[in-house]
């Protein structure tokens, strides 16, 4: 229970200092966050994009770890651990679609612009997409989890080209890409101490309530599975 | 040594029925003219050329290759591979079969590609050969563990489009762009970065599909 107040505490801060926090010339007070040149006030999304773009990640290597382990014991437990966190994974893939695209329209001037990052994100909603269709696809309960746990570990080895090797070797629009002139890697040396902690914090709670509502859900699965059995 | 008497199975009933070799030939004929109707007497860019290569080879890619591991669940002819070799032994034969599949389509698909395609015109044709190779293998590998799991999901035909798209996808990025360096005459130094992903994705796409094709194969 503590945790949970802890939680709605972090996150409560965390997002009325992003949403609220001026940005300002020189900061002065504690409250105040630099002008980052190229992104000035848009630089506030940063506090929910990083975090949801981080977490769809996190989710798919969880799905991974569980995937493997089922592979390993058997114990339908840990198939049902790597599908919820996919589950979330693609809620928080759409998520950072969403306000990735946000924040292109007033960065960049427009929703979409195939930018290697944008591309990335894309495929990914693919991987998963196409994984609940292969899991849909087939009736057998074991085979279902040891296909979809297959297809899990095949997949993921595609995604450090999407989400590390790709958008850096190619020319692109985002920070970090090859050709980047103007923001730079945001996070490393242009954000004041105060927006960094910010960040990290705002980071690490969405990580906490990712955690969360991931028992939650595979619990849930567990147990919708064992009442199906039951009423069979 | 097994492997290339499976190899040789799947040669021999090949040959027997011509089924791969003449639905390939005919859908990489039809896309080929498709393209050529739609594009008309429009002076289409060099750029436009190299990536409407790709799509004709990710396509024939999609639609022939599938047939590796359905035909054996179609003719019932599993339970005697499992008795008679291992997995690693299959999966070996057949990748083995879907490499001079793919090679050879992609050959051809190349060649009349050539010659149909005025504005397809390579300044650096060593770095398309060897991007070319290196993604043929690639292909082969990631369509021949996709295969198997279709087959293994109840050979549904639309999945298998579905699901091997996100896996060929970074594979087809990096051979477009390196389809664009060899239009525009980079050396093989220059395209290095590139070259160097296209290599690892065959490498770890190779050693994963070698190691999990034990999970998919045994029932």
């Amino acid at each position: 229970m503590i945790w949970k107040i802890f939680l709605f505490i972090l996150l409560a801060f965390v997002c009325i200092a992003g949403i609220s926090f001026p940005i300002v010339q020189t900061p002065t007070a504690w409250y105040q966050f630099p002008v980052i040149p190229g992104l000035e006030e848009k630089a506030k999304i940063i506090f929910f994009h990083v975090p949801t773009a981080w977490l769809t990640v996190i989710a798919f290597f969880m799905s991974l770890i569980y995937s493997v382990k089922y592979l390993r014991n058997k114990d339908f437990n840990d198939d049902s651990k790597a599908y919820a966190a996919a589950q979330l994974g693609f809620i928080f893939c759409v998520l950072a679609t969403v306000t990735g695209s946000i924040w292109a329209k007033f960065s960049w001037g427009a929703f979409w612009h195939w930018d290697p990052r944008e591309t990335s994100i894309f495929i990914l909603l693919l991987i998963y997409g196409a994984f609940f269709a292969l899991r849909s696809a087939i009736e057998v309960e074991e085979k279902k989890a040891q296909l979809s746990a297959v297809y899990l570990i095949i997949s993921f080895l595609t995604v450090p080209f999407f989400i590390f090797i790709m958008p850096r070797i190619m020319t692109g629009l985002h920070p970090g890409s090859a050709d980047d002139t103007n923001s730079g890697p945001v996070v490393d040396f242009q954000m004041d101490a105060n927006m960094m902690l910010v960040f990290y914090l705002s980071l690490f709670a969405f990580t906490i309530l990712y955690f969360w509502m991931w028992k939650l859900n595979y619990k849930s699965i567990i147990y919708k599975d064992k009442l199906t059995k039951k009423f069979l | 040594m097994k492997s290339l008497a499976l190899f040789q199975k799947d040669l021999n009933s090949e040959i027997r029925t011509r089924y791969a070799i003449n639905a390939l030939g005919m859908f990489i004929l039809v896309t080929i003219s498709i393209i050529l109707f739609s594009v008309g007497n429009e002076k289409i860019s060099e750029y436009l050329s190299g990536g409407l290569l790709w799509v004709i080879v990710f396509f024939s890619a999609m639609s022939g290759l599938s047939r590796a591991f359905v035909s054996e669940e179609e003719r019932g002819t599993v339970l005697t591979l499992h008795l008679i070799a291992s997995p690693n032994t299959v999966f070996s034969g057949k990748l083995l079969f879907n490499l001079i599949l793919v090679f050879s389509m992609n050959i051809v698909i190349a060649l009349l590609y050539s010659i149909l395609f005025e504005s397809f015109v390579l300044k650096n044709v060593s770095l398309f050969l060897l991007a070319f190779v290196l993604g043929n293998i690639g292909i082969a590998v990631s369509s021949t563990i996709i295969a198997a799991i279709v087959a293994k999901a109840g050979s549904k035909g639309t999945l298998y489009t579905v699901i091997s798209f996100p896996i060929l996808l970074p594979l087809i990025l990096i051979l477009l762009e390196l389809t664009k360096l060899s239009i525009d005459g980079e050396t093989i130094n220059e395209a290095f970065a590139e070259l160097g992903v296209l290599l690892s994705y065959d490498v770890i796409m190779g050693a994963a599909s070698y190691m999990l094709f034990d999970f998919i194969w045994k029932d």
